[in-house]
């Protein structure tokens, strides 16, 4: 049962504690308005975390919706006009409400406690950005009752057919799309003014943990790129409601401009979902393999270079809009270039793992995981950037098991290690081991199951987005069905683990895991509401 | 040092990345904006999306070139919502690049009531867009038909020389889109009063 190892009993920075005297002279609010009002970063950062599981179990009833509908050939349990609705759903709940809310989440919480900060630089600004998401995805989600539906034009909405041949509900989606992204830009500022203004003394740049280095650059894509989702939005708004033109071709407009605006903030927005993914497994490989990282500032550079890269490829997206030759050569060398940075990546973890003592702890298996799945996920991706080749692939299901392997044994698996690694720091107590494993177990099989098939059928010719397919596909898409369901319920497991760590459990020490050196492991498990009001002594160890 | 020293020395620090990401985010707002006549003048320069010019080009008087033979292929397409219809006399033409040729198109308002349209013009592959070049275009203005007027149109258009030796085959798609007043008609949203439409 032992098998994590509980440390020496002595923490390296014990006097950086802090906090019993300083509740006692705030009085605070009760109830909800506690949640309503608090500015503190562990509270904000919990709520971020249980908003975005429970909009993970919304997206997933509606992936699951899908999945029902693709069971077998045929329309069987949905009309196609709602098929539509829950496959776009489907992707801008996992992608706004679920994805990026995990990972601000995890940002807000261990970010101060990571750079030896007391708190968020602007906790009020904090407060306001997690308290907009529930307005925005409330309202993204009653578009659904809505006459006409919600939206239906998948979750990259290319123009016109979000526009000119939108439904009536589309105003709604774009309000909610603004109010998520102006949360998004808050989270991204606060998260900036943070990490350069709030160090411990003695922390340099290149001394800080990954994770808060990943959510450094990410938060600059962030600014970088969620205006451009803006200003698409916006123009959007007025072709539907002011007569504008931008997308439409009779006024003069272009419908290939939209998607050029959109892929050029949704590119980075793909690395926006990745990055703080890399961070989070770069902080558990060296913990469970009591070593340092492998090449330190290496992985800092390659990080920089992928967020560089990504304002340069968003036009693999369109390899068949009818781009210009040399168009499609640029697109497809750059995007095979980003192949370098995120093969040193993988380099460095196992670089890491070489000779190190490895224990096979729930946070450690995900990360593993998370390794070899998103390398596949990689590959799929240098496939489909051959643009030749792009040509068969693209709209087949081939991309959509592509990104499903970056997004969820990748992305979410990351989020999934994350949380099982820090809930110690979190509860005060270890994750139920036993339950973690069949968590983890049968989370690998049913998204292998559910996703790996999803290759052939693209391959074979199977378009995505279709509620009714040819015959030849009805295995794969049995397959894939199957395995949706077994994931799917295997994430109540991953509830039932954080509702038994909360209550109880095995006690966590300050430093929960053995090869743990990070400032985070330094103040007491659970982490006191108030920490590092005194800041600690940072002693940076040689990368 | 307090942690309160230290918050008062970083105020300055928050306020300063504060104030810049918010230019750079505006920056960002307006750059989007930006790329919309950006991206116009990049095309027309490029010929990338495949659009004409807009208004009548003169002939270039140059020889025609004798030795090879591009294939130019007309589609035509009415917007769904609109009562009418384009079709082409010859769906596809064989020319010398350097020669002017004219084609006839035909349109017809099946409705009964007049109403107005446009044709958009788009050329594929995009390359070649900057070098067809048209003398007279129904296209550059648009027609309005009594309902069940008929009316030929003709398009005289010439393909440069300089137009890429790999380019066999020009196609150029012509659609017709409903011009405001008749939108308003089928449009999915309320009636628009005739005011709005100017």
């Amino acid at each position: 049962m032992a098998s994590h190892l509980p440390p020496k009993p002595t923490p390296q920075h014990s006097t950086a504690t802090a906090g019993g005297m300083a509740e006692a002279e705030h009085p605070r609010p009760s109830g909800l308005m506690r949640w309503l009002l608090t500015t503190n970063h562990k509270e904000i950062g919990s709520l971020y975390l249980i908003f975005s599981l429970t909009m993970f179990f919304i997206g997933g009833i509606f992936a699951l919706v899908v999945r029902a509908e693709l069971f077998q050939p045929g329309l069987q349990l949905v009309r196609p006009e709602f098929f539509n609705q829950m496959t776009t759903m489907h992707g801008l709940i996992m992608v706004f409400g679920a994805i990026m809310p995990a990972f601000v989440g995890l940002a807000n919480w261990m970010v101060p406690l990571q750079i030896g900060a007391p708190d968020m630089a602007l906790p009020r600004l904090n407060n306001f950005s997690f308290w907009l998401l529930p307005v925005a995805f409330t309202l993204l989600l009653s578009t659904l009752l809505m006459p006409g539906g919600g939206p239906n034009f998948g979750w990259t909405f290319y123009a016109p057919l979000s526009t000119t041949y939108a439904p009536p509900s589309t105003t709604f989606f774009i309000l909610s799309l603004h109010i998520a992204g102006i949360s998004s830009i808050l989270g991204a500022i606060n998260i900036i003014a943070t990490i350069l203004n709030l160090r411990a003394p003695g922390m340099r740049m290149m001394d800080m943990p990954l994770f808060v280095w990943t959510w450094l650059i990410t938060a600059f894509l962030l600014i970088a790129v969620m205006p451009v989702l803006a200003g698409v939005i916006t123009m959007m708004l007025m072709d539907i409601n002011f007569g504008t033109s931008f997308f439409n071709a009779a006024g003069g407009g272009d419908p290939v401009l939209f998607q050029h605006l959109f892929w050029f903030f949704g590119h980075p927005e793909v690395y926006i979902m990745i990055l703080p993914a890399f961070g989070i497994v770069s902080a558990i490989i060296p913990t469970f393999c009591r070593k340092r990282l492998f090449g330190y500032a290496s992985m800092v550079y390659a990080t920089a270079a992928i967020a560089i890269l990504s304002f340069l490829v968003w036009a693999h997206h369109m390899f068949v809009v009818g781009l210009p030759l040399v168009a499609e050569l640029f697109f497809m060398y750059t995007t095979m270039l980003i192949a370098v940075p995120t093969g040193v990546k993988v380099f460095n973890w196992v670089a890491t793992m070489f000779r190190g003592s490895m224990s096979f702890e729930p946070p450690m298996l995900f990360a593993l995981a998370f390794v070899v799945q998103f390398t596949v996920g990689g590959f799929s991706g240098l496939m489909l950037a051959i643009s030749p080749a792009d040509f068969q692939y693209h709209d087949t299901y081939f991309v959509v098991a592509h990104f499903h392997y970056v997004l969820v044994p990748g992305a979410l698996f990351a989020i999934l290690a994350g949380a099982y690694y820090w809930l110690p720091k979190w509860t005060g107590h270890y994750p139920h081991l036993r339950l973690s494993q069949w968590h983890f177990w049968l989370s690998v099989i049913g998204v292998n199951l559910t996703f790996f098939p999803m290759h052939f059928a693209g391959l074979a010719g199977m378009p995505r987005r279709i509620p009714d397919y040819a015959l030849q596909f009805a295995d794969f898409n049995l397959a894939s069905s199957l395995g949706a369901i077994l994931f799917g319920a295997s994430q109540l497991l991953f509830v039932l683990v954080i509702i038994k760590c909360v209550r109880g459990g095995e006690k966590a020490p300050a430093r929960a895991w053995e090869g743990a050196e990070d400032l985070e492991w330094s103040v007491p498990s659970p982490a006191p509401l108030h920490t590092f009001e005194t800041p600690p002594e940072f002693h940076p160890h040689q990368h | 040092m307090t942690r309160l020293d230290e918050q008062a020395t970083n105020r300055d620090g928050v306020r300063r990345t504060v104030t810049r990401t918010l230019v750079v985010l505006a920056g960002m707002f307006a750059f989007a904006f930006a790329l919309v006549p950006l991206y116009d003048v990049f095309c027309e320069v490029t010929g990338l999306n495949g659009k004409t010019s807009n208004t009548a080009q003169v002939l270039v008087h140059e020889e025609v070139d004798t030795s090879r033979m591009v294939t130019v292929q007309f589609i035509t397409r009415a917007s769904a919502g609109l009562p009418w219809e384009l079709d082409v006399q010859t769906r596809q033409v064989r020319v010398h690049p350097g020669q002017s040729n004219e084609v006839f198109f035909t349109f017809r308002n099946r409705g009964g009531d007049a109403s107005r349209a446009k044709a958009v013009p788009s050329v594929s592959p995009s390359e070649a867009s900057v070098h067809l070049r048209k003398l007279t275009c129904f296209c550059f203005q648009e027609q309005r038909l009594e309902g069940g007027e008929r009316l030929e149109a003709p398009l005289v258009f010439q393909l440069t020389r300089e137009l890429p030796a790999d380019i066999k085959t020009v196609t150029l798609v012509y659609t017709l889109y409903p011009v405001q007043p008749a939108q308003a008609a089928v449009s999915r949203r309320g009636p628009i009063k005739e005011g709005d439409s100017a």
